[in-house]
């Protein structure tokens, strides 16, 4: 069906930064995951782990402790600051100094009206969880030391807190501490080395359980101050420990990169009665640290030092196999991935690269050689960074966009916008700064060229669309477009079409609004599907929209007629075929083959697919004789077989996994048959991380 | 390859008044693929079984008559038919007992020659040139027959072919020193006629040889110079051709010739590439021109060669694997065998392997009349006629001989080089061998050079230099020559050791007993020199250059086996060897531990072979792709 000229990109050298706390909430099924660079990522876990909104860090922001209550997310860090974040606007909402040094821990009540953090200065602090705000109210009994740790017992009137060499447990209505309980040092060397709590968990009955940096997962009568039980787990420090909800389950997180599950059964068949901890499985998912941990409904969530979130399904939770019981891992946040930017200009193939602190502007290679499949073409020009352009202030960047034409450059954080001139003459590049801007552009959570470079889309609060006119001169507001829903989310995605005059935009609410440009107003919504959409392009030549979503489902809506089309009809209810439907990334992006208009190419992070709407869709019921992915994935058998043979065979989804290394981005150029992959190995992210801790292997 | 085998004597031959005249007319073939019809030189016909060397009948004429055509066998009726006194034909059978009381006929012309082949009627041809199937002639004896030659030309050879549905009467003649050949084709009868290329010395063949090979008549012919050349004419010729056309040739062949030229002698092609040539001399042994030989004309490598006793008649038959000869007073059978050697099929050289095998059956050659009257012609030419045969090399001095002989290796043409080297090297070993102060090594050294020479056209040589001590030629010899045989080298090994002897090619069967010709003291020290050309190359296996020549270990270690093997016995009894044959244990121990180690790491070191190399992944690259 055809060949392709394929840009392989692999000088995109971003880097995720590691994981250092998570907290699930188990309300909305939530997970809010903080990173080293102070980014708070949000997944969602009841659709497919959709990472639905990401706030960008920011260089004086440290998080050691992330905290849900109720909807609203708490973080503190470092710094000493306690922070809310405004998940509809995706920044912090406000963050309070708590006096007290560095904290490393914050938990909140089951009540969820107090706010607890550990502080370097050997205090707790209480705060109270106001409408808009928290309030400080009290510190508790002072301790030598710093607190590490803590954990609000269901209850609300004790709190566990772990330290160096000790755990305390308060009383929290007089504030005192009431028991003691003293940590043994490590063995050997480590005797002299204080033993830090990394983690404490306060049980219903009163057991407290800890993880220190001695290697042992401790169980702890919290009444009486005693141990009841020691596990030895590893020779490195135990980091994190969660509960289960009905705590029946603990599970603890190692240097060493393991997952150690303990649970609270009776260790012989005859006394059923007789319950205790019992060390059960061990996980081993990730190469360095486990910082931090969630032990949810049906899987253990787990992420650290090696960048990855791994969710690590419980299989004795599960009836049968399903695409659930599968075991994720997460590589790159989706936000990266949706920030590569290609401007089509027909010459300069220009690519934008998007990293916290700056942006990369590369030139494509070339070639003029012609190849036969499977050839590597002799490049004429090298590619070439042209530009590097390092953000102001403290705020990471959160999007940006590259005009098609190559002339515009615009970037946003969470307190600014910029937009850069960009005028490239042969080899030289300069850029401008446009310098006046309209006030209403702030901030944006995407931004956005039409095609014709005239028009800026800038997402703003409350899911509205900035329209901002572009001229040689100057930048002028033009409209602000307003989803009539109402909707508070973030917009996501947003697309403009070929024409000029079509503008899409999703949002975290899975609404999608199509905007006349022309009239500067609402077209229609695109009818609301459970699912989030992932990623979604307008059609070049016949406006159609595709849309997938996180659940892989795929649709095509045709926005002049408002109304789903034929095809995608078709497609829905023939059903999309189980392998498509159980991969587990979701398509990045959507794009169209300039020279085919019954193609449309999208991409997730192992794999690219042309679909191709003139051929029959792969039935999902053909599983039995060659077996799904032989199906599917046939594009090794459909190139053995001859041309008679071939046609037969043909389907709609054509599948290449040569690209297996974390595809980022895929875009189609528009001079020619050209595809442009931006891969990043997993490996290459790995040889960059520090030297996982030593381990004894067998036979070394 | 090419063997001549031992042969054997079929009969005894009777003297003739004119001792030049040869006894035999000649050799036909019966039905029978073991009978061989004689014809002698005056009136009897003789049958012969010959394998078992016996005569199994005998007819005569009467006294006064002569036979004056070789008696043939007449496949289709299973009669013989002989000519007498040129003009009676005589037909007779088997079983008949008097040759005067068969049936005869009286035709009007002179008869050249009846000629009979299986497959085919039996065709008469007149002295005039005239052909006439003998059927047809035998109803009308008396019918006129014409004259096709003109008054002083003369029939010199003939032969007739029959294949695929083809019937040829092939025949030469001669006029005033041009020599023809006539084609005639039978049903339809066309005649064509060729004139052969004139020799510079004016000479005229000796022998002829014909065959059919890949459709196409392929004429050899032998020149008193040792020239053979081969003229090829298609079997189906254009009809109606007028004229008389030139018959272009090729040499194939250059025989050594000797002193002088080239007497009574044959020669008969035996198959693609090989030419029985009888009446030469043997290029390494005396001069005598009394040997049968086989010579590869791909390569002009003398294959076998064998002394025939008595004086040559230069008379040869090639029947069914047999070469008949005959030679001073007998006429003798010598089974030969050709193989194809595999490196002219390498080569491809042999362009028609494996076609009409029965066509190409070799045709008798030959007679004794005509070599005799070329020879008496050509005794007044002078001596060295042959143009690429200089001259000094038979008397001159040595710094002669050394100019003679860099004037000849400067010449470019390599046809021509090849053989001439062969040559003057055989000519002066052989005068190195006659006389003791005449050694050239300068000279020979640079026969060798050319890479022309090889131990069989020239088997003196490297023995000469092993006599002369001249090392370095033996070396040279060693290292260029391919066809050493295994007496030689051991031989070599007597004298010195070096490592070039270790890289003859040689094949352990015939090489053990030769090595066991060396005495205790020669094998420790060859097998001391084996141990230190190991050691030492064991040591630096990597460095070693490419250019230099040096055995391979494997060809060490073969040596040292062949030579234990040769000599376990005396050596394990010699008290000088005891160390020698300790340190060869312990080394042979290491060894086995060795590859025993090797062998268990195997399998690890074959999986890295099976690893994936990872592709090489550069930072960008631009790269075709195809979706079905």
């Amino acid at each position: 069906m055809g060949e392709f000229k394929v840009h392989r990109v692999r000088f995109f050298d971003y880097m995720p930064t590691a994981i250092r706390a998570m907290a699930f909430n188990a309300h909305t099924e939530r997970l809010a995951l903080a990173r080293m660079d102070g980014s708070v990522e949000i997944f969602n876990f009841t659709d497919h782990y959709f990472q639905e909104k990401v706030i960008p860090g920011k260089d004086s922001r440290s998080i050691e402790s992330l905290c849900w209550v109720g909807g609203r997310l708490f973080s503190a860090g470092l710094n000493g600051e306690i922070a809310e974040y405004d998940l509809e606007n995706l920044r912090p909402k406000y963050s309070l100094e708590a006096y007290g040094g560095p904290i490393w821990t914050i938990i909140s009540n089951t009540q969820g009206t107090q706010l607890a953090i550990g502080c370097e200065d050997g205090t707790v602090k209480l705060f109270e969880v106001l409408e808009e705000h928290i309030q400080f109210e009290r510190n508790l009994d002072r301790q030598k030391g710093r607190i590490i740790s803590l954990s609000w017992h269901p209850s609300g009137t004790h709190i566990a807190a772990g330290m160096m060499d000790m755990i305390r447990v308060f009383d929290v209505p007089t504030g005192h501490a009431v028991q003691r309980l003293l940590v043994d040092r490590g063995f050997g060397g480590s005797k002299s080395r204080e033993t830090v709590v990394w983690s404490v968990a306060f049980l219903s009955d009163h057991t407290v359980v800890s993880g220190d940096s001695a290697g042992k997962v401790q169980v702890w009568d919290g009444h009486t101050g005693t141990l009841v039980k020691t596990h030895l787990v590893t020779k490195w420090d135990v980091l994190a420990l969660s509960v289960s909800k009905d705590e029946s389950s603990v599970v603890a997180g190692t240097s060493e990169g393991t997952v150690i599950q303990f649970q609270f059964i009776a260790p012989t068949l005859h006394q059923q009665q007789d319950k205790e901890w019992v060390r059960t499985r061990t996980f081993k998912n990730h190469t360095h640290d486990v910082r931090a941990l969630a032990e949810i409904e049906t899987a253990i969530v787990s992420g650290g030092m090696d960048t990855h979130l791994v969710v690590r399904p419980l299989l004795e939770k599960f009836d049968e196999k399903s695409h659930a019981s599968g075991l994720r891992k997460i590589h790159f946040p989706h936000v990266i991935a949706n920030n590569i930017n290609l401007s089509c200009a027909k010459k300069a193939g220009l690519l934008l690269f998007q990293f916290p602190g700056q942006l990369e502007l590369w030139r494509l290679g070339d070639s003029d050689e012609h190849g036969k499949p499977g050839d590597r073409l002799p490049l004429k020009r090298k590619p070439e960074k042209l530009l590097l352009l390092k953000r102001k202030g403290e705020d990471h960047i959160c999007c940006s966009a590259l005009s098609s034409c190559g002339g515009w450059l615009a970037y946003s954080t969470v307190s600014s916008v910029r937009i850069y001139r960009l005028q490239t003459d042969n080899n030289n590049i300069s850029i401008t700064k446009v310098s006046k801007l309209p006030k209403a552009l702030h901030s944006a959570h995407q931004l956005c060229f039409s095609s014709d470079s005239s028009k800026m889309f800038a997402a703003s609060s409350q899911s509205s669309v900035l329209v901002i006119a572009l001229t040689q001169s100057e930048c002028k507001y033009v409209h602000t477009l307003k989803p009539k829903s109402g909707s508070r989310q973030p917009i996501h995605l947003m697309t403009t079409s070929g024409d000029g005059k079509w503008l899409a935009a999703a949002n975290s609410d899975c609404e999608i609004h199509v905007y006349n440009l022309q009239k500067l107003k609402l077209h229609c919504i695109v009818p609301v599907y459970g699912s989030c959409p992932s990623a979604m392009g307008i059609h070049p030549t016949t406006n159609n929209m595709t849309v997938v979503h996180a659940d892989q489902q795929l649709f095509e809506y045709s926005i002049v007629e408002k109304q789903y089309t034929d095809w995608s009809r078709k497609l829905q209810k023939q059903g999309l075929h189980n392998v498509w439907l159980d991969r587990d990334t979701p398509v990045t992006h959507v794009t169209f083959n300039s020279k085919n208009p019954n193609q449309v190419v999208l991409h997730d992070m192992h794999m690219f697919c042309i679909i191709d709407q003139m051929f029959i869709h792969p039935c999902p019921c053909h599983n039995g004789l060659i077996g799904f992915s032989g199906l599917f994935y046939n594009q090794m058998t459909l190139r053995s077989l001859s041309e008679q043979e071939r046609p037969s065979h043909l389907h709609a989804f054509k599948i290449c996994k040569t690209f297996q290394v974390s595809l980022l981005f895929l875009a189609s150029l528009l001079d020619d048959q050209s595809l442009v992959v931006v891969e990043r190995p997993l490996l290459a992210i790995t040889s960059q991380l520090p030297a996982p801790v030593r381990q004894k292997k067998f036979a070394t | 390859m090419a063997a001549l085998y031992e042969g054997f004597t079929l009969c005894g031959l009777v003297q003739t008044q004119n001792a030049s005249d040869s006894p035999i007319q000649g050799i036909e073939l019966d039905g029978d693929s073991d009978h061989a019809v004689v014809t002698d030189s005056t009136r009897s016909v003789t049958l012969y079984k010959v394998s078992d060397q016996k005569p199994l009948g005998s007819w005569t004429v009467k006294q006064g008559q002569l036979l004056t055509c070789p008696a043939v066998f007449n496949f289709q009726t299973k009669e013989y038919v002989v000519v007498s006194d040129n003009k009676v034909i005589r037909v007779w059978k088997d079983e008949d007992l008097n040759l005067d009381k068969a049936f005869k006929a009286t035709v009007t012309a002179d008869v050249w020659r009846v000629h009979s082949a299986p497959g085919g009627e039996p065709v008469v041809l007149f002295q005039r040139g005239a052909v006439r199937f003998l059927d047809s002639l035998l109803s009308a004896p008396q019918q006129p027959v014409e004259d096709v030659l003109s008054e002083e030309e003369v029939i010199r050879w003939s032969t007739n072919i029959v294949a695929e549905e083809q019937h040829f009467v092939l025949f030469t003649t001669e006029q005033k020193g041009e020599c023809c050949l006539y084609v005639q084709r039978l049903n339809p009868n066309t005649l064509q006629k060729y004139r052969l290329e004139r020799e510079d010395s004016g000479a005229s063949p000796l022998s002829f040889s014909a065959s059919l090979q890949d459709k196409h008549l392929n004429l050899l012919y032998l020149y008193p110079n040792g020239c053979v050349y081969q003229s090829v004419v298609a079997a189906r010729g254009y009809v109606g051709l007028e004229g008389v056309q030139a018959l272009p040739r090729s040499l194939r062949l250059m025989v050594p010739v000797g002193e002088g030229e080239l007497g009574a002698a044959s020669a008969v092609a035996l198959d693609e590439a090989h030419v029985a040539v009888v009446g030469v001399p043997h290029p390494s042994a005396r001069t005598g021109k009394d040997f049968l030989c086989i010579w590869n004309t791909n390569f002009q490598t003398l294959q076998a060669g064998k002394e025939m006793a008595g004086r040559i008649h230069g008379q040869v038959w090639c029947y069914l694997g047999k070469l008949f000869v005959s030679h001073g007073k007998a006429l003798s059978v010598i089974p030969y065998e050709c193989q194809k050697s595999s490196l002219a099929s390498a080569l491809g050289k042999l362009r028609h392997t494996g076609l009409a095998g029965n066509a190409a059956l070799p045709h008798g050659t030959s007679t004794g009349r005509i070599s005799i009257k070329c020879n008496c012609s050509q005794r007044n030419v002078k001596l060295g006629v042959n143009c690429v045969q200089p001259q000094p090399h038979q008397t001159g001095p040595v710094d002669e001989v050394q100019r003679e002989v860099e004037a000849l290796v400067s010449r470019g043409d390599a046809q021509d080089l090849q053989l001439s080297v062969g040559q003057l090297a055989c000519h002066l070993v052989a005068r190195s061998q006659a006389e003791t102060a005449f050694y050239t090594p300068v000279a020979l050294a640079q026969l060798v050079q050319t890479q022309f020479l090889c131990h069989s056209v020239c088997p003196g040589l490297l023995l000469l230099s092993l006599e002369h001590k001249d090392y370095f030629l033996c070396q040279l010899c060693l290292q260029l020559f391919p066809d050493i045989p295994e007496v030689v080298t051991c031989a070599c090994l007597k004298t010195f050791i070096s490592n070039e002897v270790l890289q003859t090619p040689y094949s352990d069967n015939f090489l053990l007993p030769h090595l066991k010709d060396l005495d205790t003291q020669q094998v420790i020290l060859f097998l001391q020199y084996l141990q230190f050309v190991y050691l030492k190359y064991s040591q630096d296996v990597y460095t070693q250059t490419p250019g230099l020549r040096s055995p391979t270990m494997t060809q060490i270690i073969d040596w040292v086996c062949l030579l234990l093997d040769a000599h376990f016995t005396v050596l394990v009894m010699a008290p000088d060897a005891k160390g020698l044959l300790s340190n060869l244990q312990s080394f042979v121990k290491s060894q086995v531990k060795l590859f025993s180690e090797l062998g268990k790491i195997e399998s690890s070191l074959q999986e890295l072979h099976k690893m994936k190399l990872s592709k090489d992944i550069s930072q960008y690259s631009i790269e075709v792709i195809e979706l079905f």
